[in-house]
């Protein structure tokens, strides 16, 4: 689908360009835009350092593994279906505390982790749970705490504030996670409804 | 309330360094160590990112310059007038929940043409920050342990998304507006 996606743009972009006579604009982005990609990405780099460097302390420190264990009540109650003391709940919690830390790459493989464990509970079938799913929503709302990535490319651009959105943003993805909760129990009252 | 928000947003995060330098020191970690291995993670994703943000943030780039991604705004700026939702930010609205790399690429652009301090350039800050990518997620999730029937879950995940994005317009316009 991506890969449409990119096509079309590029395609329509230089189709439009030769009725509109905007051709020698393209001509100059096409080469402008590749080289301020490369300027942005390089400048990425001084926040993802500092950041990923912090969390691997946080790491160590031990506070990921404190805020697992705060959650742990909540998030027990949410997956009403995993039992209390189940390894899913543990591997759920580490995906979603690294995400809150922006740290993608290590809350992948947790996530998968959770998945597999779920798929234990529910038998090996092949048909998402009630677990797996409310699990994936949290995962795609992105409960995030600080948005580093926006506020290296804020940086980038000469923002007179670049972390000016972290409060807006914080605000906006737990709005975003409360609604994907009870979206996620509505539909999920209305599969169990049509069975009855 | 708002004044509350613009004080976290400047507090929040050297609070936390405080916070993490003050842990590691009561459980006496090497901190400078840790943080220069967990730092060489940071270079390596920058570089990998690299050839994902040419690629895109030329793409969009053609469009925008060829005049078809204004045309296109045009077109739509007086139907969504009506709800207060800018129509320069619909298209990065739209492949919010596709694609993670086209969303950054089209966040990018968008803050370059309008400035990071504006008002788009604000929405499009908070959407490209407060949502992850629906469809990534799920097709890496289910994939992995191979799911075939997901039921409601792309239903509710695009939903999730949606209410997301209508927030970050509304409390923007509220704050920044």
């Amino acid at each position: 689908m991506i890969n449409w996606i990119w096509i079309c743009m590029a395609a329509i972009g230089i189709i439009y360009a030769m009725f509109s006579g905007n051709m020698e604009a393209v001509n100059e982005a096409i080469f402008e835009s590749a080289a301020q990609a490369v300027t942005l990405a390089i400048g990425l780099i001084s926040i993802l350092v500092f950041w990923l460097g912090m969390m691997r302390i946080a790491e160590e420190a031990g506070i990921l593994r404190g805020l697992a264990k705060i959650f742990r009540p909540l998030i027990s109650k949410i997956f009403p279906e995993i039992p209390k003391d189940h390894p899913a709940l543990g591997y759920i919690l580490s995906n979603l505390t690294a995400n809150m830390f922006g740290l993608g790459n290590a809350a992948t493989p947790l996530g998968i982790k959770a998945m597999e464990e779920m798929k234990k509970l529910n038998k090996h079938s092949e048909t998402a749970s009630r677990s797996m799913i409310t699990f994936l929503i949290l995962n795609t709302t992105g409960l995030t705490l600080i948005p580093t990535t926006v506020i290296g490319i804020r940086m980038q651009y000469e923002s007179a504030s670049p972390t000016e959105i972290v409060g807006v943003t914080l605000l906006v993805t737990c709005i975003g996670t409360i609604a994907g909760l009870i979206i996620d129990r509505f539909f999920y009252y209305k599969s169990t409804w049509r069975k009855s | 309330m708002m004044g509350f928000i613009s004080v976290i947003s400047i507090w929040m995060i050297p609070c936390f360094i405080l916070f993490i330098m003050i842990a590691a020191s009561m459980k006496r970690l090497p901190a400078y160590d840790l943080f220069v291995e967990g730092g060489k993670e940071g270079v390596k994703t920058a570089v990998s990112l690299l050839p994902f943000l040419v690629g895109m943030i030329t793409a969009i780039s053609i469009l925008r310059s060829s005049g078809a991604l204004d045309a296109f705004v045009d077109i739509l700026s007086p139907l969504l007038a009506f709800i207060g939702f800018p129509a320069e930010v619909l298209p990065l609205a739209l492949i919010r929940p596709i694609s993670g790399t086209a969303a950054l690429g089209m966040t990018t652009e968008i803050i370059a043409t309008y400035g990071p301090d504006s008002f788009i350039g604000t929405i499009a800050s908070v959407m490209q920050g407060s949502t992850d990518t629906t469809l990534y997620v799920l097709t890496i999730y289910f994939g992995a342990i191979g799911i075939k029937k997901i039921r409601y879950a792309l239903q509710a995940g695009l939903l999730a998304d949606l209410i997301a994005i209508l927030a970050a317009v509304f409390l923007v316009t509220m704050m920044f507006g």
